[in-house]
């Protein structure tokens, strides 16, 4: 029987290894695939703590195998009366020392790293506002999508976010309707999006790292917030410094809606004014909404989230919400005929920043302006979120 | 040996005649396990309680300082001390064998428990006419789930202490009897020493 | 009063004998069967999980289905399998195993097998009236108030319904194991069940009343309309994170610890010798139980507690590595040197070892907090927790279960399909869970009903699910020997394995209602084994043969819980349509009746407890001429 088992265990091993040896996953989406600093530091921790963890495991197998296969029954004979051993001491303060050792080896850089990840001191000046010199996003998670904001630009988009490559980037993180979490595997462990208090900490995307997943990671909701749970996912467009600070100049320049320009999207943009608009926004302002921001939705790589970006897709998704992301807050939030749908699906695919549009030097006024006036209203209300972020 | 060996001849009434008994002893031991169990169910309570004392939906509400009313509190603590007093001397008279005496303690005891509670229903009347209710805000759902909890607990003591006092008006004094009133005040102190908790930590604390 | 020709009755007597009964080896029994049919319960939600989650883009269930699946799967597994069926090993072996001859307060055991039963009934009864809990078994605030419908209502209720049963229990056997142990049994002479049972209650006592409060605040937030949970009003979502936390991890060594009991039992039995270390391995019980009440946070790493909470709370998870690596280390020294015999029984506990060091050091891996952001609410958990559950619990109830067969039913499972059953389990386990650490690893979430294609998760998925089936396929063969162990009904003697060494196999099978003629005298550890070697192969009495008490059957206990029952169903809809209730109810038309239902189900439970106490229950005497008899009759079969 014994052997039976064994035999069953090395198949198993073997086609697991297999599995394992076929890669560490996706680059833009797996952890054991570090894209940078605050991921490297956590694979690193992985690693350390692995091979402490196997060291165990081997002691452990080898006594293990060893105590079975020669204390058996029928190699002994029934006849053998074994010796009753209580205890003995030695042993006893030997395998409780080394765990303790090797748990020590384990604590320190454990420490060392919670209290480094923890260090979101620079995303705040010493008046307790959004310091501008750093690169700082507010996230919003809703029942099932998410909202960034850029406060320092005073820019909004939704479902895909652009960050810049090789700098920190921090975020605040906060739920609206449930508790969600925000995670991008490849760059860093999550952190909660609570409904009760603003959470912060920052993470790092390596150019090298972005370069070879195409500048585009993989982020997803890690925290159960309903049925669609498992399709609230985003995606984060990893740009260097002056790709990056040229998107924000380009969505700050979009002042106005995008005018449709064929006959069907102009009657989908009286449509949408009339159905749509309540919840959506077509500028890049206007945190908090009660709809995703649309202003770049052309641009984008899916359709809610998950579905590949085409038009069929997006009317398909606009007729039947529910079907495609059951227990979203969209269903039932209007009424379309078929034909007002492709007209709102045609407008919404011209909903596109033009590359280069805006004015790089003019976004470092804003940002500059920000730095020196410190009572502005929309530093207000960053402040009054940062306090509660303290509060916690 | 058929008959229950419960009726002890005055002569040999043991020291502690609530642990005299195998059925004595485990209630003894499991009661303060079950109070041990209580201890951590008060303990969640009050942190709660102070997790969300000065949460309110908006400045209208009230909070505990503006509400609580410290003489008030005061005598309800006067009233649950003394009758915690007044059960050990019903257990002290359980000791000497004297059935009468217990039972007019316990009598006693249970006159007071009711003074402590009518007090209760009182302030809680006044509380929700100023609009302080249960349903307001999260301060007034742990005030009155922590006090409401410890208020209930001061009913279930009421109905079992006049329970017992019926009962042993036909039972008498035993060691069967004795070992249900001795968990009985065991119980009884348990809930004095939470209140004693409840004042300091919501009601000075509050008005403080 | 004799119920000693229980074979004579008809079947409804026997109902009646089992509805009114405070037998402990009878409420063994009863917690056997519903712990069994709940775990089969279970066992079919996670085949469903399986099956949906083989291929990418399933629609096998629905999304809403699938999260009501993952929720009562976790529910059902942890409070309605695995509790209650180490409940069905302590009731049926610890008192037997301290000389006892009932636990302290059998009337309230009676109560906990009730409470838990109804409790399981009201849970799973979602199913068919408007669908099951969705929030996951640890319900958080945001998402169990968010949740529409009445779900998580009866989530709340059911857990408050067997969470009393449990609390009770707890308080029984830590009272028993302290008071009614057999004289010479000193707590340096208590075999390792009995001392993980005294640990695991106590900790029952201290974890469960947090669960209570807890689920008490989703109650009120839910059905009465206060505010604990609603950020708006004031409330705070953190609190339930923690409360239900402080009770979570203590839960699994309320689990873990009686099955390392079990385990300890079973190795020192098949290898011949005595345990090795006994007072470091009660040490280390010991210690495990008081570092798991200082560790909870290490579930919440990631709500943003802060720098300073992570750390402690990591350096006190890594602490209890210490403890359970004693463990270990004690039990291989345990076989070291001694004359193993591979039973059923044994071949789980050998398979428990590497499968349980797996789970502990990836428990440690996730001590690690900044580690922990990766794994925590991934794949990597469901693999952590399961090679824990399943590996340490599951293993142990099997264990246990060929192991105490016989002192339950007086016959032998079938040891060849015993070992299939191992075989199979063993294996679909380990294909099952090893590969989701992986997927944890390459980035896939848990608690989720499908995943996309092309993200590489497929293979590993198919794996799992393939997995799964084997074990499922080791549970009907476990299914197929017990009923035909059943049918059989190979009456076996006193102490059938031929190396039993603690008191509960001195008995005579079947046991007699009353235990122990006469309470027999504990010389030291493993008492039996001593008498085997040194003396006579029988316990020496330490009474002389004389009447006992013994308690009265009761019905009472069921109507007290069938009370509480039926209040249940008043408070599930106390609030539909109130313009106080929450947004997940309120749209609901409202239920006139639902007050006068939970004020009469609590007005029965309260009535039924004055009753209770109102009317002297004296028990009754087994007489010195009864056991007499008893003891001749054996005396013949004997020979």
């Amino acid at each position: 029987m014994k052997n039976h088992w064994m035999k069953a265990k090395w198949i198993g091993l073997i086609t697991v290894l297999m599995v394992f040896l076929s890669g560490c996953g996706k680059n833009h989406l797996s952890a054991l695939r570090p894209a940078g600093e605050v991921g490297q530091e956590q694979f690193n921790l992985m690693i350390l703590s692995i091979i402490i963890m196997l060291l165990v495991v081997v002691v452990v197998t080898v006594l293990f195998t060893i105590a079975v296969a020669k204390n058996r029954r029928s190699k002994k004979g029934e006849d053998f009366e074994p010796k009753d051993v209580a205890t003995n001491h030695t042993l006893e303060i030997i395998w409780t020392t080394i765990p303790i050792i090797l748990l020590i080896i384990l604590t320190v850089p454990t420490v060392y790293l919670v209290f480094k990840q923890a260090d979101t001191s620079a995303s705040v000046t010493d008046e307790g506002e959004v310091n501008p010199e750093e690169n700082v996003i507010n996230v919003r998670a809703y029942q099932y999508w998410w909202e960034f904001e850029y406060p320092t630009e005073q820019v909004v988009t939704s479902q895909e976010m652009v960050v810049p490559t090789d700098e920190r980037v921090y975020f605040n993180l906060m739920g609206v309707d449930v508790k969600h979490s925000f995670w991008v595997p490849a760059a860093g462990g999550k952190l909660d999006t609570n409904i009760d208090g603003i959470n912060s900490f920052y993470l790092v995307f390596d150019e090298e790292s972005a370069q070879e997943s195409d500048q585009l990671f993989y982020g997803k909701c890690a925290e159960l917030c309903g049925p669609s749970h498992a399709l609230m996912d985003f995606k984060v467009h990893a740009l260097p410094a002056e790709e990056y600070d040229q998107w924000l100049a380009d969505m700050k320049a979009v002042e106005e809606p995008a005018q449709a320009s064929s006959e069907d999207a102009q009657a989908g943009q009286e449509i949408f004014a009339d159905s749509c608009m309540a919840c959506h926004a077509t500028t890049p302002t206007g945190s908090g909404a009660m709809g995703p921001n649309l202003t770049n939705f052309a641009d984008r790589e899916l359709i809610a989230g998950y579905l590949e970006h085409n038009e069929e897709n997006l009317e398909e998704w606009i007729r039947d919400p529910e079907s495609l992301k059951p227990g979203n807050k969209m269903t039932g939030a209007y009424e379309l005929n078929d034909e007002e749908i492709e007209a709102v699906s045609a407008y919404l695919m011209e909903l596109s920043v033009e590359e280069g549009s805006g004015d790089v030097e003019a976004l470092e006024e804003v940002r500059q302006s920000n730095t020196t006036e410190s009572e502005g209203s929309e530093g207000e209300e960053e402040s009054s979120a940062n306090d509660e972020e303290e509060g916690n | 040996m058929a008959n229950m060996e419960y009726n002890v001849p005055s002569e040999r009434w043991p020291v502690h005649p609530e642990t005299a008994t195998a059925e004595g002893k485990n209630k003894f031991v499991g009661f303060w396990i079950f109070l041990a169990g209580e201890t951590v169910l008060f303990a969640s309570l009050f942190a709660t309680y102070l997790a969300l004392k000065d949460s309110v939906p908006s400045d209208d509400h009230l909070l505990a300082s503006e509400l609580f009313h410290l003489p008030l509190a005061f005598v309800m603590t006067m009233l649950l001390l003394t009758s915690s007093l007044t059960s050990v001397y019903a257990i002290y008279h359980m000791r000497n064998n004297n059935f009468q005496k217990m039972q007019l303690w316990l009598g006693i005891t249970a006159l007071l428990g009711a003074g402590f509670l009518a007090l209760e229903i009182y302030e809680f009347v006044v509380y929700v006419g100023l609009g302080h209710t249960f349903r307001s805000s999260a301060f007034g759902s742990a005030f009155y789930f922590l006090i409401g909890t410890h208020g209930f607990h001061v009913i279930v003591g009421l109905i079992w202490v006049t329970l017992l006092i019926l009962r042993n008006a036909n039972r008498g004094m035993s060691v069967y009897t004795a070992a249900k009133v001795n968990t009985f005040t065991l119980y009884w102190h348990f809930i004095d020493v939470v209140w004693v908790f409840i004042f300091t930590i919501v009601y000075l604390l509050g008005v403080l | 009063m004799a119920q000693t020709s229980t074979q004579k009755k008809g079947v409804g007597s026997v109902i009646w004998e089992y509805l009114t009964t405070v037998d402990h080896k009878k409420i063994g029994i009863l917690y056997l069967i519903a712990g069994g049919f709940f775990f089969a319960l279970g066992g079919i939600e996670a085949m469903l999980i399986r099956l949906q989650l083989a291929v990418p883009n399933n629609d096998f269930l629905s999304a809403g289905l699938y999260n009501e699946m993952i929720t009562m799967h976790g529910t059902t597994m942890i409070f309605l399998a695995a509790m209650p069926l180490l409940f069905a090993f302590m009731n049926a072996v610890v008192p037997l195993q301290i000389g006892a001859r009932d636990l302290a307060f059998p009337f309230l055991n009676s109560m906990g097998v009730w409470l838990f039963i109804l409790g399981g009934i009201f849970l799973n009864l979602s199913w068919f009236m408007g669908g099951a809990p969705d929030a996951g078994w640890t319900s958080y605030a945001s998402l169990s108030i968010d949740s529409p419908g009445h779900g998580v209502n009866f989530y709340a209720l059911g857990l408050q319904i067997t969470g009393a049963g449990t609390l009770m229990t707890g308080i029984n056997f830590a009272t028993t194991i302290i008071t009614m142990r057999a004289p010479g049994m000193t707590y340096m002479r208590m075999p390792l069940f009995t001392w993980t049972t005294l640990v695991a209650a106590i900790l029952i006592v201290f974890a469960f009343p947090p669960l209570t409060i807890g689920v008490f605040l989703l109650i009120f937030d839910r059905m009465f309309g206060s505010n604990f949970f609603i950020v708006e009003a004031g409330g705070n979502t953190i609190i339930w994170e923690h409360l239900f936390w402080i009770f979570g991890h203590p839960e699994v060594y309320i689990l873990i610890l009686p099955a390392f009991g079990i385990f300890s039992e079973i190795f020192s039995v098949f290898a011949r010798k005595r345990l090795f270390g006994y007072s470091a391995m009660v040490f280390a019980t010991l210690l495990i139980g008081f570092f798991g009440f200082m560790v909870w946070a290490h579930h919440m790493f990631t709500v943003g507690l802060g720098p300073t909470a992570n750390a402690i709370f990591a350096v006190a998870t890594m602490a209890i590595a210490v403890p359970t690596g004693i463990k270990i280390f004690n039990w291989i020294a345990t076989i070291w040197g001694g004359s193993i015999e591979f039973t059923t029984p044994m071949l789980y506990a050998v398979a428990f070892i590497p499968s349980f060091v797996m789970g502990g050091v990836t428990g440690i891996m996730q001590a690690a907090a900044p580690a922990d952001y990766q794994y925590h609410d991934s794949y990597f958990i469901v693999a952590h927790f399961h090679y824990v559950i399943v590996g340490g619990v599951v293993f142990g109830l099997l264990a246990g279960l060929h192991y105490y067969w016989p002192i339950m039913f007086n016959t032998m499972l079938n040891e060849v399909l015993g070992k299939i059953t191992f075989v199979l389990f063993v294996f679909g386990f380990h294909l099952t869970f090893l590969i989701q650490h992986f997927l944890g690893l390459w980035g896939m979430p848990r608690r989720v009903f499908t995943f996309l294609d092309g993200q590489g998760y497929n293979a590993a998925n198919m794996i799992s699910t393939v997995g799964a089936f084997f074990m499922a396929a080791g549970v009907i063969i476990l299914l197929i020997n017990i009923v035909m162990t059943l049918v059989k009904n190979e009456r076996v003697g006193t102490d059938p394995w031929g190396d039993g060494r603690t008191l509960e196999w001195s008995l005579p099978l079947p046991v007699p209602y009353y235990n122990f003629a006469q309470v027999p005298l504990v010389r030291g550890l493993d008492a039996y084994w001593i008498e085997k070697n040194e003396g006579d192969g029988k316990m020496m009495p330490a009474e002389s043969i004389e009447d006992f008490h013994m308690p009265n059957n009761s019905i009472i206990p069921l109507i007290m819980s069938l009370g509480l029952f039926i209040a249940s169903f008043g408070a599930l809809y106390f609030a539909d349509g109130k313009d106080w209730a929450i947004d997940a109810v309120s749209a609901l038309d409202a239920k006139p009746w639902a007050l006068p239902v939970l004020v009469i189900g609590l007005g029965i439970t309260f009535v039924s407890m004055g009753v209770r106490s109102w009317k002297d229950d004296l028990g009754y005497y087994v007489t010195k001429e009864e056991i007499k008899k008893d003891l001749e009759e054996l005396e013949r079969g004997a020979k």
